[in-house]
């Protein structure tokens, strides 16, 4: 089977969110990146998936040459290879117009995305992949069962969740419960050796057609101060959320 | 020229999301000097089909034959009829974030998600959303004719109007690529997503047979419970409760904290709700300086008192 897994390289869930030039440019200085949290989920799906039924697992990032080491991070988990789309997209139209380009040309049995990425998210590469492709997408997907050609599916739906079954090929945006946290690999020095071999293709493309322009960002506004109550007065919390607050 | 918003039920009744997304598309419309159209696939019955009026939908389109889960016959509906649409809205569910993106790629139409504010323009169309798990708002254009917009949880409200929309009913053939196979829904429960009050706790409550008085307290507030991210990864609560930048972003009225130390990944979800209040034994808990309200206590010893106070309030 084969798996091509879409990774997204964001800022560490830690890192401090500024912008540099008025608000225009997100400030990537002393940022670490790392692999989208629900792309290693699907990842790690797609190591299982592959030792379960054999085949061949390819990631695949739109960015410029900054993206590598998290790449070379994926493959330390365990991707066979990975490709490399040069060029930085300006939404999740222009992302998603390259995946597919790139696996029209080069079909995949299985292709997993996040359900969202950290740091734009737009929640909106899988699907648009999907329709691009013509392929069906289930997104929120929280368990994945694949035997043959067919696969049996659960994703989250507000409030519990809905079984599908379809057939491959086809788009998942992945979330916790494909593995489970506890599965999640850390890459060892075994790992990371081989990643320095294995093939990392660098894709040209030209024509980055966005539909969507950020204009700026800002921060939110900061809070006032909190309000400490007695913890032997608990009733004057109450009543500050009755009457002040107004929210109970 | 017209708005076109999208609507979603659960056995039959449209949900609050709904209503705040058709709130939102009249507002819009308003700005537009246009109409907004519903659209429904989840055979609700005329009666329910008129309460979009009431938030201002002027007509609905009521459409059978269409799975929830079956995103690909959903795009062709929303695609067939959407000629003459500038602006089609999709509240935050899981449903919409699955069919939305597709049909931004059919009709090659930019897509805004995590939205906040009705456009601050409208050609091109200018909004604010959220950004970076909510530690940042962004300004951004939708440069296509046709724009999609998929509204942040809990952030516009409801708006009446009073509206008598007429229904018009549709048949849509399926091309429906998967099956569905059914859906397993804890019914009566308030889902995160439009929970008014959410009651959370984490790992300070020691373990997952602490939680009743949790439930116990959200159940007399109307809350929806929910969890930090090591409580649903030791299996102490079920995954879907688990909120933050890693699990589900909520926006409630008040957001009741315990015994939660307030990390970033955490707060990433959840500072966007209006009121928040910390219950912590550590009076250095991070928590404490995003919230609005705290007791440093022991929450064994605070909660129940809570309890005992709200019920004399109600
Ligand atoms: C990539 C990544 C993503 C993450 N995403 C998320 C996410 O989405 N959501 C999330 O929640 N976390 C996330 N985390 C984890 C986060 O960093 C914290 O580890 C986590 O939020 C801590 O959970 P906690 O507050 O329940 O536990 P702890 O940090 O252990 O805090 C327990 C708190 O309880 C207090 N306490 C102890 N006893 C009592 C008592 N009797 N009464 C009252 N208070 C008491 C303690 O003082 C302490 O403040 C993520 C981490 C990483 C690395
Ligand atoms: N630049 C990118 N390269 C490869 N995959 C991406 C990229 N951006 C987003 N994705 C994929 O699309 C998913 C959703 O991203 P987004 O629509 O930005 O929230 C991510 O979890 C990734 O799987």
């Amino acid at each position: 089977m084969n798996i091509v897994v879409c990774i997204s390289s964001v800022p560490d869930t830690t890192a401090k969110i500024n912008f540099t030039d008025n608000g225009k440019e997100f400030d990537a200085d002393g940022v670490q990146f790392v692999i989208n949290p629900y792309d290693e989920f699907g990842l790690t799906k797609a190591m299982m998936l592959k030792e379960k039924n054999g085949g061949k697992v390819t990631i695949i990032t739109v960015g410029d040459a900054t993206v590598e080491p998290v790449m070379r991070k994926a493959l330390a988990i365990g991707a066979d290879e990975a490709i490399r789309i040069n060029i930085s997209a300006k939404d999740s139209y222009s992302t998603a117009t390259k995946l597919a380009n790139y696996l029209n040309d080069n079909p995949a049995d299985l292709i997993i995305t996040g359900k969202e990425s950290s740091d734009y998210n737009g929640g909106a590469v899988g699907g648009m992949l999907a329709e691009m492709l013509d392929l069906p997408f289930i997104n929120a997907c929280n368990g994945l069962d694949i035997s043959e050609n067919t696969a049996k599916i659960t994703r989250e739906i507000d409030g519990g969740k809905e079984n599908i079954s379809a057939n491959l090929p086809f788009v998942i945006g992945g979330q916790k419960g494909l593995v489970q946290e506890s599965e999640l690999r850390i890459p060892n020095m075994r790992g990371i050796m081989q990643a320095r071999t294995k093939p990392l293709q660098v894709v040209e493309s030209s024509n980055n057609e966005n539909l969507t322009t950020s204009i700026s960002f800002e921060k939110p506004e900061k809070k006032g101060a909190c309000k400490l109550v007695d913890a032997d007065n608990v009733a004057e919390l109450v009543s500050l959320l009755h009457n002040e607050a107004k929210v109970i | 020229m017209s708005v076109l918003v999208y609507t979603e039920s659960w056995e039959g009744n449209f949900r609050k999301s709904t209503y705040e997304a058709v709130s939102y598309a009249s507002e819009t419309a308003k700005l537009l000097g246009t109409d907004v159209i519903a659209i429904a696939f989840g055979n609700e019955s005329d009666h329910e089909l008129k309460t979009l009026g009431n938030y201002g939908a002027n007509k609905v389109l009521a459409a059978s034959g269409v799975e929830k889960g079956d995103s690909k016959t959903a795009t062709h509906l929303f695609t067939t009829n959407t000629s003459d649409a500038n602006i089609i809205i999709f509240a935050n569910t899981y449903t919409s974030k699955m069919i939305a993106p597709r049909l931004a790629a059919k009709l090659k139409a930019g897509i805004a998600s995590n939205v906040i504010t009705v456009p601050s323009s409208t050609s091109p169309i200018q909004i604010k959303r959220k950004s970076f798990s909510s530690k940042a708002l962004e300004d951004i254009t939708i440069n296509t004719e046709q724009a999609i917009i998929i509204l942040a949880p809990n952030a516009f409200g409801l708006v009446e109007s009073g509206n008598d929309c007429k229904i018009e009913k549709i048949k849509v053939n399926s091309n429906a690529s998967v099956t569905i196979n059914g859906q397993e829904v804890a019914s009566g429960k308030i889902s995160l997503a439009e929970a008014e009050i959410i009651v959370s706790a984490g790992r300070g409550l020691k373990g997952p047979e602490n939680w009743k008085m949790i439930e116990e307290l959200a159940d007399l507030l109307g809350a929806a419970t929910a969890c930090s991210k090591p409580v649903s990864d030791i299996g102490w609560r079920p995954h879907g409760e688990h909120v933050g930048q890693t699990g589900k972003a909520v926006a409630p009225n008040l957001y009741i904290a315990v015994g939660i130390s307030g990390a970033i990944q955490h707060l990433a979800g959840v500072n966007s709700s209006k009121i928040m209040v910390a219950i912590n034994t550590d009076p250095e808990a991070p928590f404490f300086k995003a919230a609005d309200y705290g007791i440093v206590g022991d929450a064994f010893e605070v909660v129940p008192k809570l309890i005992e106070e709200i019920k004399k309030l109600k």
